[in-house]
Formats: structure tokens, C-alpha cells, sequence
């Protein structure tokens, strides 16, 4: 394992590759989460701690996984982690896991993982899938956080809860975009995303 | 009846699984090229949504809930940590068992639902279904129509967008932005139009 | 042997379900106790938060000695006895579903639009030298999309907010989410919710209210852009001072 492939394979689904933007996997997640930076960056750090820990462990026992009832094991690897994930927040983030709400146990349907355990666990050693499974999240996780942190700029003019832009209605003069505090804001910026991402690597376009 | 009925209409409009909590969304915008296909896709989650919301129903009344074990003889029993475990196994093992009795019993459905079918065990429109029903604490009755409802109104949101993408064909569309960044676009504005249900008390 | 013969299958399927049901169920039973005291707390520091006592940085523990929590039923509005219903196991959400503890409401008389709502409910009282000091009511009902909870506090005459609060609730943000806007919720205070014969005459306007008006004393701003969660929260107001509601409560505090 040279370091150049280990390398390649935590970061290219970061920009190149990237799962929600190229390859339409795990939205859902990425819609309901992100009117504010914390709960975005929260489900991210979820999400890849849920990726990395399966894709190793499918990867650790795939020579004793039988083909024939592979998904279901996949799947039951995926809902243990988690579980453990969900009543881990709700015992030490409380507020943090009122607010994700069924979205915490969504993340067991979130293809991305079942897809890199699919795609690239059952294939490759546990160190590499453990990398694979971090760089995914990673890629995940900058589309979130990209997200979060507008909606919530430009929506409550804040940043962590920390006001940036002081609000009209207490004095200040930046008057708030409601619209982004909405669900459907976050699927104007995502195209905007992939806008830009596509505009700097061309050859991302779609062919009609 | 008439409590159904506006259980019915608020699954399918004002509580839109797709355009209002968006669940679904990858299958929603991966397989949406076209109205054909995404009827198929619509039909096979109006089923499985109707079999496993009320299924789930029932293993969370009967064995899940606090206390849900009394007719076993076992008190204080709460395995409610075991929910999403159990609802997902449900989900895979009724697409699983619809996949062979289709193949088996109707094949002309079974090879138009075919391809589709695996891919809603990882639809969250489906888990999400069924932990809605567990948060609102639907009976029976309520699971089975709510069950047909969100299935109904994910697959009329599809079958819209698809139509839509349809006509985008012929519509110049600036090149980053081809595929699936219009996609984007087009559905956060289906999802606005939505939002026009909101408030409307049934 | 082989891994995919029918034995190898059903062996691979067993240990790892034991393997994986074991870690869930020691996660699950292992942060439990944790879990639960989370939720005693959160509620706790809502009560405080309404009644304007919670300060960040004091324990909640040490700041809710001083609050009294009594269980009382609703329609004769007096104290729960001993042995009559356990307030340690009564939750009222679960029990306004429940065909013994909950009751169905009229709905002619259902502001709050909840349909049920359990025959007991919980008051809070702050003491100050013997005299209560403020009385905190949980109270909720149905907003734009969802139902709203929250505490209010009265002053000790049962007339007069000293504040308000909703802890959870699924409203717009930016519009009915307003709920929570702190300068809103302060707006609450010194406003009279009962009149002198114990009726609720809250008002949420539509708009601001005028400072000419001589009634100002009862009405409460609307929130701009948010009509239907206005609505909810002057309904559910009037529901739970009402006579469904704590009314016979506080008529016997009155006297």
C-alpha cells in the first residue's frame, strides 16, 4: 500500500469524486440538517464515524460474509453503529439530538454507506476501507458544512449561534433571507454547488 | 371514517415524504428521467410502504413499547433502543419476500418492478415512514392508511418531476449546471410550491 | 467449510447477530440512566427559564430547589391526594392517550386543538417566604405545523405573565419559529391574562399594538408573517386558562 494510493483514496471523493455532488448519494440528510452550522457539523462528524466504522468492519470479516445474505449483514453492521451513535448523542449532546430528530436513525438508510460498504469494503483491506469510509464522509460532510454555514450567514445572520451580521429587529442593519432558514434553500445551494464544482473541473459536465 | 380520510390527504399533500420532508431523495432524484420509469419506481414504494408501516405497527405495539411485553408475563420491559434495528430488518425482509412472490405469481410486474425493488430498502422514505408512525403514535388502523398515503404522495412527487425533467429537454440549460444541478434547482422549487399546503388543518 | 453452504450462512447470521445485539443492548442499558436524567433536567430548565429564575452558569439542580412541583386535576382543580395517581410515572403526553388517565375535550371547546389531554397535569409554584411568588403552568396546542409546548409563568395574583417559554415546536423559522425570539417573549411580561372574574382575555393581535389603546394592557404583538402560529399561541393560551383547562385551579388559588 503506497502512501500516494492511500492518499488518493481518502481525498479524491472530497472534490473530484464527490458523493452528494456526482454521485447523487445521502441528500436526504443533507437537506433537514443544515439551517444551522452546529446540527450540520454534528451529522457530518456522525456520518463519517457511521462510514469509516462499517466500511472497516465489512471489510474486516468480508472473506466470511456469505454472498447470498450479504446485504442483510451490511445492514445490520450499519444499524448497530447506528444506534450506538444515536444513544450516544442522546446521552451527551441532548439538545444537539432534539433537534436531528429521526434524522440521526435516517442515516442508517443513507446510501453512502451502504454504497461504499457495497462498493469498496467487500474489496479491499480494513485500512484502506477505514480511509475510504473517512474520505467519503469528509466529502459529505464539506457539502454540509458549506451549506449549513450559509443558511445559517445568510438566514439568521449568524455563524454558530454567534451573530456576525447584527439583525434589522434588534437594532442592526442586516435584514435576514427567511427563505434560507427553509428546507428548499438548501437544494438552490447544492445546484449552486455543483455549479461551481463543475465549472472548475469541466470534465464533470453531463452529456445531454 | 372521515378522521382517515383527512389522514389520507394530509400524507399525501400537506405531509409530502418527498417535497416536504424531503425522504427519498436519492432514488427521488437519481431515477426521475423519465415518467415511465419513475411510475414503476412510484408503484413499488406505494406497496412496500403499505406492508411495512403497519407491520412495523404491530412490532412496535407488540413487542417494542414500553411495557409492550405484558403478554409475555415480562413487567417493565422498553427495547425501544431496538427500533430502528428492527424496522429496517422488516423493510429488507418484505422487499425481499415481495421480490420472490412477484417473480413467482406475476412476472410481467415483477420485470418492470425488478430493477427498482432492491433500491427501496435503502430509500429513507421508507424507514422514515415508519418512524413517523412510531413518533406520532398511529394505531393500527391510522398506520395502514398513513402507510398508503406517504406512499401515494412519494410517488405522485416523482412521477411530477419526472414529467418535469422531461420538458427540460428542450430547455438551454447553462453546462455546469446540466443534469443533476437543475435537478436541484427544479425540485427546491417543486418544494416551495408545497409549502403552500402548510397549515392547512384537515 | 464452505461459507456459502446453508450451515456457514446460518452460523455467519447468528454470531453476528449476538455480537451485534450484545454491543446495542449494553450502549443502550449503560447510558440510560443518563438519558433519562437529560430529559428531567431539560424540563426542569424550561420551568426556570419561564419563570425567569434560570441564570447560565448555576446548576439547575441548586436553582430548582426552590420550585415545588404539584400533580392536580384538572376539572375540580384540586391537589392530587396521596395513592391517587403516582406523579413520579405520570406523563401527561402519554397519558392524554391513554383510555383511563386521558379525557377526550369537547371540541366546541378545544382552542388548543389537541383533541385529548390527560385529567392531571403538573403545576410548578415558586415560594418566597411561605407567599407563592409565581405559579408556572405547562400549556400547549397546535401552531402552523406542529404542536407547540411551552411553560407560562403568572405572578402570584394568577393574573399577570411573568414569562413565557416553548421548548419545542416545528414552527417556520425566521416566521412562526419567532416563538423563541427572546425581545417577543419578553413582550409577555406585565400583560394581564385573566380578568377580575378569572376569564382568559389574552389577545395575540394581528400586526403590533397601538400604544393609544387602553386595552394594550391584554394584547400581545403578532408575529409578522406568521398568522397561524399567532393564532395557535393566543388559542392555546385561552384554552389552558380556561375553564377546560387550569381555570378551576386558579379559582381556588384565588380565594
Amino acid at each position: 500500500m503506497s502512501e500516494s494510493k492511500s492518499r488518493e483514496v481518502l481525498w479524491s471523493p472530497v472534490f473530484r469524486n464527490n458523493p452528494i455532488a456526482l454521485q447523487i448519494l445521502g441528500i436526504c440528510s443533507a437537506l433537514a440538517v443544515t439551517s444551522k452550522l452546529e446540527t450540520a457539523v454534528v451529522m457530518s462528524l456522525a456520518v463519517t464515524f457511521v462510514i469509516a466504522c462499517s466500511n472497516a468492519t465489512v471489510s474486516l470479516i468480508r472473506s466470511v460474509i456469505p454472498s447470498s445474505i450479504r446485504i442483510i449483514v451490511q445492514m445490520t453492521i450499519i444499524s448497530s453503529l447506528v444506534i450506538l451513535v444515536d444513544q450516544f448523542l442522546q446521552a451527551y449532546f441532548f439538545e444537539i439530538s432534539k433537534q436531528l430528530t429521526v434524522f440521526v436513525g435516517l442515516i442508517i438508510t443513507n446510501c453512502i454507506v451502504m454504497g461504499r460498504a457495497e462498493a469498496f469494503a467487500m474489496k479491499n483491506g480494513v485500512g484502506m476501507s477505514f480511509l475510504d469510509g473517512i474520505g467519503n464522509g469528509l466529502g459529505y460532510s464539506l457539502i454540509l458544512i458549506v451549506v449549513g454555514f450559509f443558511r445559517e450567514l445568510l438566514g439568521a445572520g449568524a455563524i454558530w449561534g454567534y451573530t456576525v451580521f447584527p439583525l434589522a429587529r434588534d437594532g442592526g442593519w442586516y435584514v435576514p433571507n427567511g427563505l434560507m432558514l427553509l428546507p428548499p434553500s438548501a437544494f438552490f445551494l447544492i445546484g449552486l454547488f455543483i455549479w461551481v464544482l463543475r465549472t472548475w473541473n469541466p470534465e464533470q459536465v453531463e452529456k445531454d | 371514517m372521515e378522521h382517515y380520510l383527512s389522514l389520507f390527504i394530509k400524507a399525501i399533500f400537506i405531509e409530502n415524504l418527498a417535497l416536504a420532508f424531503f425522504l427519498g431523495m436519492c432514488t427521488f432524484l437519481a431515477v426521475s428521467k423519465n415518467v415511465k420509469t419513475a411510475f414503476g419506481l412510484g408503484l413499488a414504494v406505494v406497496v412496500i410502504q403499505s406492508i411495512t408501516i403497519p407491520a412495523n405497527n404491530l412490532i412496535y405495539h407488540h413487542l417494542l413499547k414500553p411495557g409492550a411485553l405484558t403478554w409475555l408475563g415480562v413487567e417493565d420491559s422498553d427495547l425501544r433502543f431496538l427500533g430502528l434495528i428492527s424496522y429496517i430488518g422488516v423493510i429488507a425482509a418484505m422487499v425481499q419476500i415481495l421480490e420472490m412472490t412477484l417473480d413467482r405469481f406475476f412476472p410481467p410486474l415483477y420485470n418492470a418492478l425488478g430493477i427498482f425493488l432492491p433500491l427501496i430498502t435503502v430509500n429513507c422514505a421508507i424507514l422514515g415512514g415508519s418512524l413517523f408512525m412510531v413518533e406520532r403514535d398511529y394505531n393500527f388502523a391510522e398506520s395502514v392508511v398513513y402507510g398508503v398515503g406517504s406512499g401515494v404522495g412519494w410517488a405522485m412527487a416523482i412521477v411530477a418531476l419526472a414529467g418535469i425533467r422531461e420538458k427540460m429537454k428542450y430547455s438551454d440549460v447553462p453546462d455546469g449546471l446540466k443534469g443533476l444541478g437543475i435537478t436541484f434547482i427544479t425540485v427546491g422549487l417543486m418544494a416551495l410550491a408545497f409549502m403552500a399546503f402548510g397549515g392547512i388543518d384537515l | 467449510m464452505r461459507h456459502d453452504s446453508v450451515l456457514g450462512t446460518l452460523t455467519v447470521a447468528a454470531v453476528l447477530c449476538i455480537v451485534c445485539s450484545v454491543i446495542v443492548s449494553a450502549t443502550a442499558v449503560s447510558l440510560r440512566e443518563r438519558q433519562e436524567s437529560n430529559k428531567v433536567l431539560e424540563m426542569k430548565r424550561n420551568v426556570l427559564v419561564a419563570a425567569g429564575l434560570f441564570e447560565e452558569g448555576d446548576t439547575v439542580e441548586e436553582l430548582f430547589g426552590q420550585v415545588e412541583r404539584h400533580l392536580i386535576d384538572l376539572s375540580s382543580g384540586r391537589v392530587v391526594e396521596d395513592g391517587e395517581v403516582d406523579p413520579e410515572s405520570y406523563d401527561p403526553r402519554t397519558a392524554a392517550k391513554d383510555p383511563e388517565l386521558g379525557v377526550e375535550i369537547d371540541p366546541e371547546k378545544d382552542l388548543a386543538g389537541i383533541k385529548r389531554r390527560g385529567k392531571y397535569a403538573f403545576v410548578y409554584l415558586v415560594r418566597k417566604d411561605e407567599a407563592i411568588e409565581q405559579i408556572i403552568l405547562p400549556v400547549y396546542g397546535k401552531g402552523l405545523w406542529s404542536t407547540l409546548y411551552g411553560f407560562l409563568s403568572l405572578r402570584r395574583d394568577g393574573r399577570t405573565v411573568s414569562g413565557i417559554t416553548f421548548y419545542e415546536h416545528k414552527e417556520t423559522p425566521g416566521l412562526g419559529g419567532e416563538v423563541d425570539n427572546p425581545v417577543w417573549k419578553a413582550s409577555w411580561s406585565g400583560k394581564q391574562v385573566r380578568d377580575e372574574s378569572g376569564r382568559p382575555i389574552l389577545e395575540v393581535l394581528r400586526g403590533s399594538v397601538s400604544a393609544e389603546d387602553p386595552q394594550a394592557f391584554h394584547k400581545i404583538d403578532g408575529l409578522s408573517g406568521a398568522t397561524i402560529t399567532s393564532r395557535g399561541v393566543q388559542n392555546l393560551i385561552q384554552y389552558w386558562l380556561g375553564s377546560d383547562g387550569f381555570g378551576p385551579y386558579l379559582e381556588q388559588l384565588d380565594r
